[in-house]
């Protein structure tokens, strides 16, 4: 036991071991070429938290234009962006926004949050490595997806058909995004996808190399924290589903472009090839958006209940399942576009697999809690909302998963409700209980218990006020991507812009929140959460030295998947 | 500048295999991205998934017409034409029944109502999908472009039979009438955009 418990002292040198490890570069050099994981890791975050205010300001517009039926503010909006003040300028206008909201929610927020900023920052302190495996790829990596999210703000302002920007849905189906937008908007937001893709590509084989080699001694690949798992799994998705995807949309380039006709019947190709292309990779992107919040709530869970996650192998090996699964479930998102009977009888009996290992994660985590001394510490209170929220999402799921129903259902807000439920309850809750449970770690600051349990509460509300009716409109054939409705409509709709206006309101707890840890937090000790945290981060001062285990840590074999710390710490 | 040590040449070396490895896959799935074209396409012309029609040849027809039972069916014959073709496209006849098993001819028209000489290149498919691999078309004007003056006004012929082997697959049970749908495009600069409309 006495070389663990060297392994880990590092933090605990004297004055000069400390400088040594702590040195950090000029502002330049240290922020825009960076190649320590940490520091890129912050960027990453403050990267997806501009993204998000962006992303959510525009959500913010559309649910303002929906609380009454009519064309209410598109107009303004359409000559605020320098079109024209027609009707079918201000409609395409609404296509841009829900595009924009889209991409950037997905690719620039949530991605970029999950996988490069928590990713990056845990998964090398994790498995006790000095960093990533390849530390300048991961500088690319992130500046890729700034080039990225440039590109897109950019197509907003050049012209995409009935005006400017890219209004052709996330989706970019063809012919509405090749002959049915002329102009550059959609070839910029094709590009960005390209960037923001090909830098995804490199963060994922990044991850791997790193979590395959570079663990430290002794932490087995059944040693590793579930988080680490989590995004090993992520990155095999991004891995094999972002080329397709890249593909696809250079089809597409080349369609628009090139006179090829990929997805052109007049040349002999099939515009529903496009859409099984692009769900084939859209399929286990909403996986990659939520493993890596599964991972951190198993982290969190445990933590706060001060017991080993239960059932460790099972958590690990159904997110490799959800992942092999999510392959080959692709058709449930096109149903419609006229598949048989027993195509759809295959997809939906595959899609509805998937609720088996999701069920054994959300049971597990119900049984760590159980018995457990939980304390209600704010990344707790996320996570439990998480739990709760995201099995209301998985099981209108199960009712989508049904070829039959969706013939009803598709396209309509029930399906929007869906998927807010798992992705703006699902992986934002988790990504809020994550950057809680770590700020102090990051920041060396505490934040205000009370400012983060007010957030909670008032999130919980309005984003609940603001998805929960949509499935009554759903249900009641009210469309997505429509900025106008029949008057029928407005009860639900008004309830929902209601709840934006909660949700953005508990907000402001969130940023004064981070503000007030930043100038008045108390400082961090290294393990604030007590004796429930138990993996390799909380071994190490808070924030970390620059540059951690320079003497790597050794997992014994008395160190179980979930207790990591030396035997004397 | 103080940095900690790199890692060994052994790891830096196993890094980049494993590196190359990873990159080798998302390689390879973008190559699959690729082969999905040519392979989907094969797909549909093998299995008629999707309603993908088959094409016959005259044995083919000669071996239907020998297992041909009698039973007819009848066929509904569709025509569209895509935005910005200025052809006026129709079947001769709406419907037609025919034997199970044995060719028929039907025909359609095509008049150029522009007053510029227009290429047209028709895609087709049948309704119900499940008949798809059942309806073979033996020749047809879709096989190859169509060249159509100002005012030119055509008959197009489609020679095609339908497999008796319908009469085996429990999916097309109750199947009492197949559509054939045509729809004919543009066939020069296809992405040509539209003229743009003013408000």
């Amino acid at each position: 036991m006495a070389t663990t418990a060297e392994g880990f002292d590092i933090h605990d040198h004297g004055h000069d071991a400390h400088d040594h490890a702590d040195h950090k570069p000029g502002f330049f050099a240290r922020w825009f070429m960076s190649t320590n994981h940490k520091d890129i890791g912050t960027m990453y975050l403050i990267f997806a938290i501009i993204a998000g205010i962006v992303g959510g300001a525009i959500s913010g517009i559309m649910r303002v234009e929906l609380a009454e039926p009519g064309i209410q503010y598109l107009q303004w909006w359409a000559q605020f962006m320098g079109g024209g003040n027609d009707l079918n300028t201000a409609l395409h206008m609404w296509n841009v926004f829900i595009t924009a909201h889209g991409l950037i929610m997905v690719f620039f927020m949530v991605m970029p949050a999950m996988i490069g900023g928590f990713g990056n920052w845990f998964v090398p302190l994790m498995i006790g490595a000095p960093d990533m495996a390849f530390p300048r790829m991961n500088n690319v990596s992130f500046w890729l997806t700034v080039a990225g999210f440039i590109s897109l703000l950019f197509s907003l302002f050049v012209p995409g058909g009935t005006g400017p920007g890219a209004g052709t849905g996330w989706t970019v189906y063809a012919p509405l995004s090749t002959s049915g937008s002329v102009g550059p908007a959609v070839d910029f937001a094709i590009f960005s996808l390209h960037l923001a893709g090909a830098g995804s590509i490199l963060g994922a084989t990044n991850f791997i190399t790193t979590i395959f080699n570079m663990r430290a001694p002794g932490m087995t690949l059944h040693k590793m924290p579930l988080f680490v798992w989590s995004v090993l799994v992520t990155a095999f998705l991004l891995l094999l589903a972002l080329p397709v995807l890249a593909a696809a949309i250079t089809m597409l380039l080349t369609d628009r472009n090139f006179g090829t006709t990929f997805f052109n019947p007049a040349g002999g190709g099939d515009p529903v090839l496009y859409q099984h292309l692009f769900w084939f990779f859209g399929h286990p992107e909403v996986y990659i958006m939520i493993l890596p919040g599964f991972g951190m709530i198993s982290q969190i869970v445990a933590t706060f209940s001060k017991k080993p996650v239960f059932g460790y192998l099972g958590m690990a090996y159904a997110m490799v399942a959800i992942g092999v699964v999510g392959f080959i479930v692709w058709a449930h998102h096109m149903y419609t576009v006229g598949l048989d009977v027993n195509t759809k009888m295959y997809f939906t009996a595959a899609t509805m697999v998937i609720a088996v290992p999701t069920g054994v994660k959300i049971f597990s985590w119900i049984a760590t809690m159980w018995g457990g001394s939980i304390s209600f510490k704010s990344p707790m209170v996320w996570s439990m909302g998480f739990i709760f929220l995201f099995t209301v999402g998985g099981v209108t799921g199960v009712v989508l998963a049904n070829g039959g129903i969706d013939d009803n259902l598709h396209d309509t807000y029930y399906v929007v409700a869906h998927f807010h439920y798992v992705l703006s309850m699902g992986a934002v809750f988790s990504m809020f209980a994550g950057f809680y449970y770590w700020f102090p770690k990051m920041s060396g600051r505490m934040h205000s218990e009370l400012l983060s349990h007010l957030h909670f509460w008032t999130f919980f509300v309005g984003v609940n006020v603001i998805f929960f009716p949509q499935h009554f409109l759903g249900m009641q054939g009210m469309p997505r991507r429509y900025p106008d409705y029949a008057e029928a409509f407005t009860f639900w709709h008004q309830i929902s812009t209601y709840g934006y206006y909660i949700m953005a309101g508990s907000m402001i707890f969130f940023f004064v929140n981070i503000l007030y840890a930043l100038v008045a937090g108390k400082k961090a000790e290294a393990n604030p959460w007590g004796e429930g945290a138990t993996t390799l981060e909380w071994t190490l001062p808070s924030p970390p030295p620059y540059h951690q285990f320079e003497t790597l840590p050794v997992i014994t074999d008395a160190h179980d998947y979930h207790d990591h710390r030396p035997a004397t710490a | 500048m103080a940095s900690i040590a790199p890692p060994s040449p052994e790891t830096s070396r196993r890094n980049l295999r494993t590196g190359a490895f990873a990159f080798a896959g998302a390689l390879a799935m973008l190559g699959l991205g690729y082969a999905s074209v040519p392979l989907y396409r094969l797909f549909c012309q093998v299995t008629g998934f999707g309603g993908t029609t088959m094409s016959a040849t005259e044995s083919d027809a000669a071996r239907a017409a020998a297992a041909a039972t009698g039973q007819k069916i009848s066929i509904r014959f569709d025509a569209t034409t895509a935005m910005g073709m200025p052809w006026t496209f129709r079947p001769t006849q709406a419907t037609d029944t025919v034997t199970i098993g044995e060719r028929d001819i039907a025909t359609y028209t095509a008049r150029n109502d522009s007053a510029q000489a227009i290429t047209g290149m028709a895609t087709f498919n049948v309704e119900p999908e499940q008949a798809g691999k059942y309806f073979n078309k033996i020749q047809c004007f879709c096989f190859t472009e169509q060249t159509l003056q100002p005012g030119q006004e055509v008959t197009m012929p489609v020679l095609y039979f339908v497999d008796p082997a319908m009469l085996d697959d429990p999916n097309m049970k109750g199947v009492e009438q197949i559509t054939l749908s045509y729809t004919f495009h543009r066939a020069e600069d296809p992405v040509n955009p539209a003229p743009t409309r003013s408000n």
